[in-house]
């Protein structure tokens, strides 16, 4: 029979949830996940989506990685930019885009962008806004183009631009003066790149390059560090060390080829019956 | 459940200062923040105070500007009354009176003075927000304090570095202004790359000692030089001022 205490459900393991509020109360705090204080924006045109996004991720006011990835693969015509914490939208991305296969596979047609917010939507509103992933969503599908925001407690909105993340007032600022329907493809690449331009050089959370990628009815770009307007300069300095620099406390060769004789003992002459027939 | 009025903000940047053999070299970020916004990208955090004393202050900008003019003015009564203008230690010792006056309700700034004693000697002397003080070679404050201080140990104290054998006397204890002015521009280069309230720009004053040749000053390349001495035939005082990236 099947231990009891060895039965794991599927989904968060919460076993350690009373011991952690346990420590919170004595003074220790929990660790502080990264997260992608991030300006990411989406922006529908004449033939389809242009997503964009940041490339700073950030602990507290740390910057954790000047280069990473905000703009996450759903399926070959849906992709996904996350804010929030990084783990979050990582985990749920990449699980949302493997139910999206299957369900594709099983139904044998090319999955809906409606398709995708329905399950991310269903999923965060399961966690009540614990999983914190802020989402903007855009694809194409046989029923024209579709860009969405999801936010972490579930709600989506349907819009023709968008923006999230802690840079998204500065993003959204260039959307509302800049923003026309039926723009072509470069007009809205510019419109873009602009949007999280703002957010890069006047949000603290937001920085370094700009990604974007254009989905059409049957082409999908990703254009990773489409702009890299933050480039650093060359140091002064070479900071190289003269072999020896470090201090040591005591020195110790080991000998790494070893001599060794074997000497064969001999042959035990079998006493009684006890030795292992071998014949 | 009670709600308080929270006098006071952290403004971000950093600000350090290295002291010479005859001069003294103290630089800080002109980003001012509040919270993931920028204030302004140009806010002075160096001032000179006079001619062989420059002050640097971080943390709450609202009483780091009404500390530097409460200091300016004293410096002035002091002119007034002596007819010359007051020693480097003593306004070092001026700083920690004022500071220890506020004990119960402190301006909420580290400060950094930099700049020649009376000796002709390079200096730096740096206090907490309450007015304990220390004479020191090299020190950096403020937000990204954690990140230039290590390196500047390492960098200007030889710290974990053994000096090379045959070398008669070890590590150096004062570097050239050239060596200084690069470990200060990579210091905040790199600050600016890691921390996100470093940047916009960098504002870097020099003192040189009565007598010393502006020399290591010509060097530097992309920024821009000017001069600021009050009085001829004493100390000198440069103002360099750099890009840094604005992200």
């Amino acid at each position: 029979m099947a231990n009891a205490s060895a039965y794991r459900g599927t989904g968060f393991d919460f076993s350690n949830y009373a011991r952690n509020s346990f420590l919170e109360k004595k003074g220790v705090p929990l660790p502080k996940a990264t997260s992608t204080g991030t300006t990411i924006v989406g922006c529908i045109f004449k033939d389809g989506v242009v997503l964009g996004a940041d490339t700073r991720a950030t602990e507290g006011d740390i910057v954790a990685d000047k280069n990473c990835e905000k703009i996450h693969y759903i399926t070959e015509n849906i992709r996904c930019c996350g804010a929030g914490t990084a783990a979050d939208t990582e985990f749920t991305t990449a699980m949302i885009s493997s139910n999206m296969e299957l369900h594709s596979l099983s139904t044998g047609r090319i999955p809906r962008v409606v398709t995708a917010m329905t399950m991310l939507k269903q999923y965060l509103f399961r966690y009540q806004g614990h999983v914190g992933a802020a989402l903007v969503l855009g694809g194409v599908d046989s029923t024209g183009s579709h860009l969405f925001t999801i936010a972490p407690h579930g709600s989506a909105d349907k819009l023709p631009y968008v923006t999230m993340g802690s840079g998204s007032l500065a993003a959204m600022a260039v959307f509302e003066s800049g923003w026309k329907p039926n723009m072509d493809r470069q007009e809205a690449l510019n419109l873009v790149v602009a949007a999280v331009s703002a957010g890069i050089f006047n949000d603290l959370g937001s920085g370094s390059n700009v990604d974007t990628c254009v989905i059409t009815k049957d082409h999908t770009e990703m254009l990773r560090n489409y702009r890299k307007p933050n480039e650093r300069v060359q140091k002064e300095n070479t900071y190289k060390f003269r072999r020896g620099t470090t201090a040591w406390t005591k020195e110790k060769i080991r000998e790494l080829v070893v001599d060794e004789t074997v000497v064969p003992l001999p042959h035990p002459v079998s006493a009684g019956g006890d030795a292992m027939d071998t014949s | 459940m009670q709600r308080q009025f929270n006098p006071y903000t952290e403004n971000g940047g950093t600000i350090l200062a290295i002291a010479g053999a005859d001069f003294a070299v103290i630089a800080g970020d002109t980003r001012q923040t509040e919270g993931f916004n920028i204030q302004t990208r140009y806010a002075p955090k160096v001032f000179r105070l006079t001619d062989k004393a420059v002050l640097a202050v971080n943390g709450f900008a609202a009483d780091g500007n009404m500390f530097v003019k409460k200091v300016k003015q004293r410096l002035e009564w002091y002119r007034h009354a002596h007819a010359k203008d007051m020693p480097l230690r003593a306004i070092a010792r001026l700083i920690q009176t004022m500071l220890y006056a506020q004990r119960f309700f402190p301006y909420y700034v580290y400060n950094i003075l930099g700049g020649i004693e009376d000796d002709g000697s390079g200096a730096v002397y740096s206090f907490d927000p309450v007015g304990s003080y220390e004479r020191e070679t090299c020190r950096a404050a403020g937000a990204a304090q954690q990140l230039v201080q290590p390196f500047l140990d390492n960098q200007i104290y030889f710290k974990n570095q053994v000096p090379p054998p045959g070398v008669a006397g070890g590590h150096p204890t004062h570097l050239p202004l050239d060596r200084v002015l690069s470990i200060v521009t990579d210091s905040f280069t790199s600050a600016t790359e890691r921390h996100i309230e470093v940047g916009d720009g960098l504002e870097l004053y020099v003192v040189l000692a009565k007598g010393r040749s502006p020399q290591g000053l010509e060097g530097l390349r992309a920024a821009h030089v000017r001069e600021v001495t009050g009085h001829t035939d004493g100390e000198r005082v440069f103002v360099i001022n750099q890009e840094l990236k604005k992200d």
